[in-house]
Order: C-alpha cells, then sequence, then structure tokens
C-alpha cells in the first residue's frame, strides 16, 4: 500500500467522513422530502407541461411534456451557444489578424476592442445589449430595413427564409454527392502528388460540386421552392424567420464576449510559430501562401486547437448567463419553470446539470479528435 | 560617438515615427488607415457629445434628464447611496467606511512587509482584520446593531462576494490540488471527481443548486439566508478553478527539489509545506490573478438570484417608473457599470502580465489558467 500504515488511515477517515456525510444529506432529504409531501421519481417528465415558450425549434403546444420541454430548452442553449461559438470564432480570428497586422493604427484598434470587451462583465454587456439596445429599437411600423426583405425592430431582427418543399432530401442528397466528389478527387491529387514528391496545389474549382449540384437540382425544382419574405401585418411582421430580441441581444453580446477571448487564443497560435519556420520555408522557395497553408497554419493550429476547444465549452457555459435577459434556455425553462411548477427540485436540478456535464464532455472528444487529426 | 547620439535622441520619438511609417507602409495599409480614421471620426465625436456636451450634470429628478440626448448621470447621484451600501441603514454606514479603512490598511501593511514581518505576524494580523471587518459589518455584538445580510447591497455586496471567495476558495485550492495529486488513490479520485465536476458546471446553475436545494439537505428548521448560500457557491466553484491553476504549478515544481528536500532528512509535510508549496504559488500567481478577475466578473451573477449587488442596484434604479421616462437612463446605467469593472479587471489583468514578464518562468504556467 502506498503511502505506508499513515496513508492507509487518513484515506479510511476521509472516505468514512465522506460517506457519511453524504449519508446525513440524503438522511435530510428523505425527512424533508416526507415532511413537504414530494414523491420522487422521473413519471413527472411524461405529463403535459401547459406552458408557452417564446421561441421553440420543434413543434411545441401547451399540451406537449415536460420532456418536449427539455429537448426545447436544451436545443435553445445548443443554438445561442453554436451561433456565439461561430460569430465569436470568426470575429476573433479577424481581430487576431488586425492585432498581427504591419499597420500600427489597425493593431492598436484591435487591442482597443480586445482589452474593452474581455474587461467588463458578461451580464452587464448583456444586460446593455438588450435592455439599451435592442428594447430600444424603432417600432415595427418604423424599422430599419435593408431592402425590402430584413427588417430589425423592437421585436427582434425578420429575415427571409426559404421553404424547399418537396425537394429538400433532393438537395441535401445533392449537396452530400457534391462534398463526396470534391474530397475523392482531393485525396486522389493528394495521392498522386505525393508520388511523385510533389505539393499537391490548392485548386478552386474543387470547391464547385458541392454547390453547383444543389443549384441544378434547385433549378430543375424551381417550383418547388418558394421563398418566404417578412411583410408587415397589423402591428407585427409575419412569414421568414424571426430572431427574438432576447436570442439577438445574447448573441452578439455572447460574440462580442468570446471574440476577445478567442482573438487571444488565435494570436497566440500565431506567435507561437517561430520566426525561423517561416524563413526556412520561404528560403526553401515556397511562395507566402504555401508557407501560411503548409508550415505556419498547421503549426498554429496545434497550438490553438486545445485551448479553444476548451474556450467553446466556456462559451456553452456562459450562455447560461441569458437567464439574465429571459432568453428561454435550460436553466431559465427548465431549471426555472419546469422546477417550479412540478416541484421535483432534485430531479430537475439532476438532469439540468449532468446535461451540462454530458455536453462539456462531448464538446472535449471533440476537440480531442481534431486535436489528433491536426497534430497528424 | 553614433550610439551615444542615438541614445540621447528620446525612445519614445523613434517609436512614433515607426508607428507612424507602420500607417501609411504599403496601398493597403493606407486604405485600412483610412478606415479605421474614418471610423474613429463617426464614433468619437458622438460619444464625447453623449458623455460629456450633451450628457445632464444637474438637477435633482429623472425629469431633468428628459429631452436631453445624453447620459443621465444625475441618476447616478440621485441612487449614490443605494449604489454604495445598498440598503444598510443610512445611521450604520460610518461602520462599513471604518470596515473598509481597516481592510486597505491590512491589505497595505501585509502586501509592503510581507519579509519583515514574516508568516505567522501576517497571518495573525489578517485574522484579526477579518474578524474586525466582519463584526463590524453584520453587527450584532459589541453594542453594534445587527444588520440582516438582506439589506446589504450595492458596493458593499459586490466587494463582501467578491472578497469572501477569494480568501476561501484560495487555500481550498490548494487543498485539493495537493489531494488530487497525492499518491493516496482514495483521496486522490474524490479529488478529480470534485474538481472535474465543479469545472464542467455553469456558475448560474450551481447558485440555482444551492439556492433550490440547500434547505433540502439541512435538517428541518434549519435557516440560511440567501447570501450565505450564494457565497457556498462561489467559494466551491472556484476552489475547483484555483484547484486547475495550482496543479500547473504543481507540475512546474522540478522533482530535484522535492529530492533535495527529502536527502535534507525533511519529513514528507514539511517537504511540501517549505518546497513545494511556495515555488507553487509564486508560479501559479499570473493565472491566479486570471482566476481573480473571473471571480470580480462573476460577481454581478448573483443580481439572477435577486440579490441587489452593484448591477442590482441599478436594475432596480432604472425600472423605477420615475426614471423611465428617460430612454438614456438606461445606457447611463450599464456604461456606468462597466467603468467601475473595467479599471479593476484591466489593472489585476496589466499587474498579472507585468509579474508574467518578470519571472519567465511562469509563462508556460500561465496557460494553465482557466481563461474567462
Amino acid at each position: 500500500m502506498r503511502g505506508g500504515k499513515f496513508g492507509l488511515v487518513l484515506q479510511l477517515i476521509v472516505l468514512l467522513s465522506v460517506v457519511a456525510f453524504v449519508v446525513g444529506i440524503a438522511d435530510n432529504v428523505a425527512t424533508n422530502l416526507a415532511r413537504l409531501g414530494i414523491k420522487t421519481g422521473f413519471w413527472f417528465l411524461s405529463r403535459p407541461a401547459g406552458f408557452d415558450i417564446s421561441q421553440t425549434l420543434i413543434s411545441y403546444s401547451d399540451d406537449s411534456t415536460y420532456f418536449t420541454v427539455f429537448v426545447v430548452a436544451l436545443l435553445n442553449t445548443l443554438l445561442v451557444s453554436l451561433l456565439s461559438i461561430t460569430l465569436g470564432t470568426l470575429l476573433g480570428f479577424v481581430v487576431a489578424l488586425s492585432r498581427s497586422s504591419s499597420n500600427g493604427l489597425v493593431a492598436a484598434t484591435a487591442s482597443l476592442y480586445v482589452e474593452t470587451f474581455r474587461n467588463i462583465p458578461l451580464l452587464i454587456q448583456l444586460l446593455f445589449w438588450y435592455f439599451a439596445v435592442v428594447q430600444a429599437l424603432p417600432a415595427p411600423h418604423a424599422s430599419f430595413r435593408l431592402g425590402d426583405v430584413v427588417f430589425l425592430n423592437n421585436r427582434g431582427l425578420f429575415i427571409p427564409s426559404i421553404q424547399f418543399g418537396d425537394s429538400v432530401w433532393l438537395m441535401f442528397g445533392a449537396f452530400a454527392a457534391g462534398l463526396a466528389i470534391s474530397a475523392f478527387v482531393a485525396a486522389n491529387a493528394r495521392r498522386r502528388a505525393a508520388a511523385a514528391g510533389q505539393i499537391a496545389t490548392f485548386a478552386q474549382w474543387t470547391l464547385l460540386p458541392p454547390i453547383a449540384l444543389p443549384l441544378a437540382v434547385g433549378i430543375f425544382y424551381r417550383e418547388n421552392i418558394a421563398w418566404s419574405i417578412p411583410n408587415l401585418q397589423g402591428f407585427n411582421f409575419h412569414g421568414g424567420i424571426t430572431i427574438l430580441p432576447e436570442l439577438l441581444a445574447l448573441t452578439i453580446g455572447l460574440s462580442i464576449y468570446s471574440g476577445a477571448f478567442i482573438a487571444e487564443i488565435i494570436r497566440g497560435g500565431i506567435l507561437a510559430v517561430s520566426r525561423g519556420q517561416t524563413d526556412a520555408a520561404m528560403s526553401l522557395g515556397l511562395t507566402r501562401w504555401q508557407t501560411s497553408r503548409l508550415i505556419v497554419i498547421p503549426l498554429a493550429l496545434r497550438v490553438i486547437v486545445p485551448p479553444l476547444g476548451a474556450y467553446y465549452v466556456v462559451v456553452l457555459k456562459n450562455s447560461s448567463l441569458g437567464t439574465a435577459i429571459a432568453y428561454p434556455d435550460l436553466i431559465l425553462v427548465f431549471a426555472g419553470t419546469v422546477l417550479n411548477q412540478t416541484a421535483q427540485p432534485i430531479e430537475v436540478m439532476t438532469i439540468t446539470l449532468l446535461t451540462y456535464l454530458a455536453l462539456g464532455f462531448v464538446f472535449s472528444l471533440a476537440t480531442s479528435a481534431v486535436n489528433r487529426r491536426v497534430r497528424q | 560617438m553614433n550610439g551615444l547620439v542615438f541614445q540621447m535622441t528620446p525612445r519614445w520619438r523613434y517609436r512614433a515615427l515607426d508607428f507612424l511609417r507602420s500607417c501609411v507602409s504599403s496601398p493597403l495599409n493606407i486604405t485600412l488607415t483610412a478606415a479605421v480614421i474614418a471610423l474613429a471620426l463617426s464614433i468619437l465625436p458622438t460619444l464625447v457629445h453623449w458623455l460629456l456636451l450633451d450628457a445632464v450634470w444637474s438637477g435633482t429628478s429623472a425629469k431633468d434628464c428628459v429631452g436631453h440626448d445624453g447620459a443621465c448621470w444625475i441618476f447616478l447621484r440621485a441612487h449614490a447611496g443605494q449604489l454604495l451600501y445598498g440598503s444598510y441603514p443610512p445611521g450604520q454606514r460610518w461602520r462599513i467606511v471604518v470596515a473598509a479603512i481597516v481592510g486597505i490598511a491590512t491589505a497595505f501593511v501585509a502586501g509592503t512587509s510581507t519579509r519583515r514581518l514574516g508568516f505567522l505576524s501576517i497571518g495573525s494580523m489578517l485574522l484579526v482584520s477579518a474578524i474586525v471587518i466582519g463584526v463590524l459589518t453584520a453587527g450584532g455584538i459589541a453594542g453594534l446593531p445587527f444588520v440582516a445580510t438582506s439589506l446589504w447591497g450595492g458596493a458593499l455586496l459586490t466587494v463582501v462576494i467578491a472578497t469572501w471567495t477569494i480568501v476561501t476558495a484560495l487555500p481550498l485550492g490548494l487543498l485539493l490540488a495537493l489531494a488530487r495529486q497525492s499518491e493516496l488513490p482514495i483521496i486522490s479520485a474524490l479529488a478529480v471527481a470534485f474538481i472535474d465536476t465543479l469545472r464542467g458546471l455553469p456558475l448560474v446553475g450551481l447558485l440555482f443548486l444551492v439556492i433550490v436545494m440547500f434547505p433540502l439537505f439541512v435538517p428541518p428548521g434549519f435557516q440560511t439566508d440567501k447570501l450565505v448560500r450564494a457565497l457556498l457557491a462561489f467559494t466551491l466553484f472556484n476552489a475547483a478553478n484555483f484547484a486547475e491553476v495550482f496543479r500547473g504549478g504543481l507540475q512546474a515544481v522540478h522533482p530535484s527539489q522535492i529530492d533535495g528536500g527529502y536527502s535534507l532528512g525533511l519529513p514528507k509535510w514539511r517537504v511540501t509545506a517549505l518546497i513545494v508549496v511556495p515555488q507553487v504559488i509564486s508560479v501559479s500567481i499570473p493565472s491566479l490573478i486570471n482566476i481573480c478577475i473571473s471571480i470580480v466578473k462573476e460577481t454581478t451573477i448573483v443580481l439572477i438570484l435577486g440579490l441587489f449587488d452593484l448591477v442590482g442596484v441599478l436594475q432596480a434604479g432604472i425600472a423605477d417608473p420615475d426614471w423611465l421616462m428617460s430612454p438614456n437612463v438606461r445606457t447611463t446605467a450599464y456604461v456606468f457599470a462597466g467603468l467601475v469593472f473595467w479599471p479593476i479587471c484591466f489593472l489585476l489583468s496589466r499587474y498579472g502580465r507585468a509579474i508574467e514578464r518578470r519571472q519567465p518562468m511562469t509563462s508556460g504556467v500561465s496557460s494553465a489558467g482557466l481563461i474567462n
């Protein structure tokens, strides 16, 4: 036994106190539940919920079950997290490049952005975007508009949507087939170049199949495809896709805040590629583009991927602050409304927190998969 | 001779020239510079007008702000007492002032003469002043009337949460990190489970958990107030974050240091206390400061629980129908909140980076720090 007799005794004491602590709490919980007349169990999930949710990505009515509520809330959490991760990464990428720019003014502006937004609490930023910006937008009849198809007002952002009708699966199929063709062509070219001892060059036309094939299908089935454009009827817009004010403010706030941190992660990766590596590549006769693609990006990615993946989990967790501006996510709808209605605190909190742990676990699995690929 | 002349010319002049040259060094850079200047010209005048020129500086009620398209600073003056102390009874507010002076003085003495006073006297001084501050703030003994925590608010509450969290979570985090790398399997497994679970949860979720479940966990009749429960969640959550930082620090301590300690005949606990821990702490300082920054920012989350910290007071103030008349009040409140937190977090991050630059050995560890 490692640690000797003392270690053994110490571990026993710690283990016994942890067990005693847990048993004591379980006993208190049992007493309290009996006193309050609460029956435990997960059967409540199949009962109808009977309340409305402002944003539902799947079909939902007020006689849907509590389990459906859970799925709706989970999808809302995932929606805003993925949107903010995408926008935050794009923003962070641009800012990181600007910070490494040779232009001093551009670099200073990028630093100003990073230092401003990451040193102000996210909650204050979210309250600002929601209460001071989005809610202060004009009423629907005085909307900001882009052409006659995109409208922005205090009811949210209204954008057109495409309805594919029956042709949607064919379009998806064509897109997948296009991707497969591109991947096959690229792999083939890479193998041939490797056999000839050369570096495969990137041909723009390999991007064509996944774009052209669905387009061709779309033109063929054009009677089935319809645009839905938002239009003002009475006091609000109908048609198209509505992005609610809560989602709008949360996405803007979370993306801008995360962008500042992601910019620093990406800049760290770029700085980590030593000057000697790029100089060596240039002296071998590689062009600037080849140097970036073959030397700088692969080396920088090795440094960027692990902290970036970890930060994506932070974005997921930060999305729970949307509760403060009434965004219907897991915490507000499930740990809030459902908990209050069902009086099943133990089950509801367990489901909520395990969901966050599981999502974080999935994210980190994905990160290590990407990391393994990057390190090859 | 040339070198001498070079040294006598102020360095900033060369840097300024370099900067200007970099802005126009290529056609692309000229375009970018023009774009940034155009952006600044469109934003800065509006900002100056809103913050200063068109802002309302005098007056007492919301009516004075109506019709001005600028910051409504008088909103802050009207809520000054609330912003500083929350609903703390006005007649007792001198106690908070005294407590703040005691706190600042203690921190100053501890910070400037750590070496001269030694560990024991610093420790006992911190303990005594913590007790004095606690007694002054809560009261209930020594002739001071008791002030319930539900009355604490504003900057007072923000400082209480941040200080309490840092002071309690730091030692707990160090213990957890030591337990995690312990060679005793049960202890290490328990520490790993605790740290990884808490770090995987959003703080909001943990706060909900503590608020809702705590009454079920304790024997019937046992009462705790909301602030105590929130502080419990803050401590546990950040102890896990600190533990992760300390783990990075522990890995940075060279094994030969520990072997050196053993070869001097020191027992294990003294090697840990005298050789490992001091090195871990000094190596981890930049990352510890990062966690402290996120703690300062996280204090605002108590708003969601209905506690009235600085942001909670502002949020309640703008919901007051009197002040709803002027659309600029909301923006003023959030800009002010940002102006309060920004310098604190910015200076802390600068301080952390300065330390990191001074001790190069920390640079590898700092990336272990959780950034948020």
